[in-house]
């Protein structure tokens, strides 16, 4: 037989790197399938558990707030030791570039828009700055860079209440590049040190300083090169320095994807990119194989187990017209009030149903049709394409993808190994 | 799926009889729902290897949607002049989240730049009219290979080639073979192996016919080992040069000979094979883009790369597990088309397991040279500096062999490190044959 594997994993974000990596555990080859970049590069990096259930915002302690979830959701499914599992496994993933396994309550970290966010994984360099800290805190943002405002952000988390002082300032990078140069070219002039722009910067922020205590600047601190970056920077200043997340592009998502890569290969599992998974085969109920597009022609990629990771509606795993929501891959049943006027609500953070548009699994994350059956006995479902969770009111969607990916991954794995 | 596809959330009335329209009837090409894809994530400049290393260089994001938007505004708006220094790597439309052509968008502003706006006369012009025709120059260099190796060897030739076309002297010109791979084909009489059901026919491209004979050959014992029938149609160049030039007439008048040579032989039942990866993508997916061509889809279609086309029709895995070759370390770049075809990770994937073979991926960085790219004297040092990052993996990596299945990239890695360059091919003839 040409292309065969144990478990194809069809979608290469948070969930598909999770179901595969936890797939490869039992021993299983693995190949991962994904299409383009993944949505992984415009998220900020930080991994949400929970933050909030039934109006209720910041949660502190999200495993203990599961149970007040409505039953299906997929946490319920997975339960507490699923996410936990979850966890340990990202853990092993991301080590020391990540802070928050030592506790189960939420962080809480300063976004660029100068909210609180709870959350259970940060990067380290986020890490000295959050918001229970009672440090006085400067914000310090780029002319040009309109991504971030400084100001603004200082004023909203002040409004917050944040039991420190903080304020904002806006100052030149020092190398002037283009009008619209993205944060990434700042980046690596921080971390090539181009023209001495280490110590300029410094200089630039050390007029602003005024006593405060520690430092926040937009995450564009250096990429490669990050820590000797902040540490340059915290040596000159006396303060400590850290890192906000910010929108696209997203170094610290990129970085995310980074290290979910090197893991992947770590694992040896094989990597298929640059292709659109298009459909199925099958025998006696079960898939075969996945089919995969290569411009006009077809390529089956056989496996006895597949993992559906391919995102939602963002990521186009759910994808919908003018009558209609579907899973374009498998076709699954996606539940829908016909009526499309029913979608969503007039306010922009009103209660959406699409938010929870998705598969519905079974027990065992697998997907079932309008009668409750599952669609294939091999086929389970993992992340964004999973119905029931509003993950961006709950703030839930990287810890859905872990949770979900990594059981689902397990199951797959073990399901393969018989 | 794009905003405008989300229902609107305020204003209920029904549109149930909604009919799209053409708003620009004359265009060739409608690229309008290409630039409405885009949801600016940036993504795309963030993966262009061009944008990383030269600040002045606005990125895919402009190139592409940006650049389609304001031409159409605007008649007499012109084509910004940095569309030049696109390397037509192709990496934004691997990168692209949302579907947008960024390459198509910018093969065809490139095309229009030059036919509108480049001067005629100019040295660029003219210097990239030569490059872009590789092809041409090959086969009178070829006729005469030792002396044209001699004088293009000369230093002081590459001197004048660089002050007065443009053509860096940083580079050693590639070496023509003394015999091409089409005097070889003709001379050991066409295929050895005949089938009804089993048939290939080889695009060998210019570089493997002139410069590396044995990539081709390795083709041909390879496909015959397995029991296909090959054929070797007559054939240009796949056009890659000459878009990444704008000389999209070239293109096109190579296009269709290709086209109709190749559509002749799938009527016969033959798949059309590229061991070159920028072949295939130029065949695959600029073809079907760019022009209209009767019998032009059926070859994209049909058209596969090398290896990966064994792959999905062999066990190869199978046969490769009882082979074994002298033992060899690797360092194997994957060059950006390839990448661009999923095909990035299939050689180190196969030959892992091969007995004796070390293969490392040097990682997935551009090799920087990008075909004609890296020949013209004001892009040398871009494309060096891109470069870096391969040649310091390779030099990192335990073989001092390289591979990799595109020409270009493998002029770039020999300059850059002085080591031999093979192709997959020749690896996996040495394994099976």
């Amino acid at each position: 037989m040409p292309i065969r594997d144990d478990v194809v994993v069809v979608g290469g974000g948070l969930a598909g790197s999770m179901a595969a990596l936890s797939a490869a555990e039992s021993g299983a080859q693995v190949r991962l399938i994904s299409h383009k970049k993944s949505t992984l590069r415009q998220a900020s990096g930080l991994v949400d558990v929970l933050g909030a259930v039934d109006g209720e915002a910041p949660i502190s302690d999200p495993f203990a707030a599961v149970d007040r979830l409505p039953e299906t959701h997929p946490y319920r499914i997975v339960g507490v030791e699923g996410i936990r599992e979850g966890l340990r496994r990202f853990d092993d993933v991301v080590g020391d570039s990540y802070r928050g396994s030592h506790t189960d309550r939420n962080a809480l970290v300063p976004t660029h828009g100068g909210t609180i966010k709870p959350t259970a994984r940060y990067p380290v360099s986020v890490a000295p700055g959050l918001a229970s800290a009672e440090e006085d805190t400067l914000l310090v943002g780029f002319r040009g860079l309109t991504d971030f405002d400084a100001v603004a952000a200082a004023d909203h988390l002040a409004a917050t209440g944040v039991p420190f002082d903080v304020d904002g300032a806006v100052v030149d990078f020092p190398i002037r590049f283009r009008d619209d140069a993205r944060t990434t070219r700042l980046a690596q002039a921080l971390d090539n040190d181009q023209d001495d722009v280490r110590d300029r910067l410094a200089e630039a922020v050390a007029a602003e300083l005024d006593g405060h205590a520690r430092v926040g600047f937009p995450a564009m601190l250096g990429d490669d090169h990050g820590p000797a970056v902040r540490a340059h920077l915290e040596d000159r200043l006396g303060a400590t320095v850290f890192q906000i997340p910010t929108g696209p592009p997203s170094l610290l998502g990129m970085h995310l994807e980074d290290l979910l890569i090197d893991a992947l290969e770590r694992a040896e599992i094989r990597l298929s990119t640059g292709n659109r998974a298009v459909g199925y085969e099958t025998a006696d109920g079960r898939l075969t194989a996945v089919t995969v597009d290569r411009r006009g022609q077809t390529v089956p990629y056989h496996a006895d187990q597949v993992v559906l990771a391919t995102g939602g509606l963002v990521g186009k795993g759910i994808d919908s017209d003018r009558e209609t929501v579907v899973e374009p891959l498998f076709d699954c049943h996606v539940p829908h009030p016909e009526d499309r006027y029913e979608w969503s609500e007039a306010e922009a953070f009103g209660d959406h149903a699409f938010a929870r548009f998705g598969v519905v699994p079974d027990d065992d994350l697998r997907p079932t049709d309008a009668g409750g059956d599952v669609h294939f006995p091999n086929l389970r479902a993992a992340g964004g394409v999973l119905g029931g969770a509003d993950v961006a009111t709950e703030k839930s969607a990287a810890g859905v993808s872990i949770a979900t990916g990594s059981y689902a991954g397990r199951r797959a794995g073990e399901e393969a190994a018989q | 799926m794009s905003d405008a596809e989300l229902p609107s959330s305020t204003g209920p009335t029904a549109q149930d009889d909604f009919e799209p329209v053409s708003v620009f009837e004359d265009s060739e090409m409608d690229l309008r729902p290409g630039a409405d894809n885009c949801y600016k994530c940036s993504v795309c400049d963030t993966t262009c290897p061009v944008a990383e290393v030269d600040d002045e260089f606005p990125g895919p994001k402009f190139q592409g949607p940006e650049q389609w938007r304001l031409k159409r505004k605007e008649d007499d708006v012109e084509i910004d002049d940095s569309i030049m220094s696109c390397s037509n790597c192709m990496r934004c439309d691997d990168a692209c989240p949302s579907g947008v052509p960024l390459s198509q968008m910018h093969n065809t502003a490139r095309g229009a730049y030059v036919d509108e706006q480049m001067t005629k006369l100019s040295r660029e012009y003219v210097r990239n009219r030569i490059l872009a025709n590789y092809g041409t120059l090959a086969r009178l260099g070829s006729k005469v290979p030792r002396l044209t190796n001699f004088v293009m060897g000369n230093s002081l030739v590459q001197k004048v080639n660089e002050t007065l076309l443009g053509i860096t002297a940083e580079r050693d010109f590639p070496e023509f073979a003394t015999q091409t791979f089409r005097e070889w084909w003709a001379e050991r009489g066409g295929p050895q192996v005949r089938s009804e059901d089993k048939r290939v026919a080889y695009f060998h491209g210019c570089y493997s016919n002139y410069n590396t004979p044995e990539v081709g050959k390795a083709m041909v014992r390879v496909f015959e080992a397995f029991g296909y029938e090959v054929a070797v149609p007559r054939q240009r160049c796949s056009g890659t040069p000459m878009f990444a030039n704008g000389m999209l007439d070239d293109a096109e008048r190579a296009a269709s000979v290709n086209v109709s040579e190749l559509s002749d032989l799938l009527e016969e039942g033959y798949d059309v094979i590229a061991s070159c990866t920028s072949c295939s993508m130029s065949l695959r997916q600029e073809y079907p883009e760019l022009f209209q061509l009767s019998g032009i889809e059926e070859v994209a279609e049909n058209t596969y790369e090398s290896l990966e086309y064994l792959r999905i029709h062999e066990d190869l895995d199978g046969a490769l597990a009882d082979a074994s070759v002298d033992e060899q370390a690797f360092a194997y770049h994957a060059p950006c088309h390839a990448r661009n075809q999923g095909l990035d990770r299939q050689a180190v994937e196969l030959f892992r397991e091969v007995d004796g073979v070390e293969m490392e991926d040097v990682g997935d960085s551009c090799s920087g040279i990008s075909g004609t790219y890296g020949w013209k004297e004001e892009k040398y040092e871009t494309s060096m500096k891109i470069g870096d990052d391969m040649f310091e993996h390779m030099h990192d990596a335990a073989g001092e062999v390289g591979m990799t299945e595109c020409p270009t990239c493998s002029m770039q890695m020999e300059h850059g490190t002085g080591y031999e360059i093979k192709h997959p091919l020749q690896l996996l003839e040495d394994a099976l044959c």
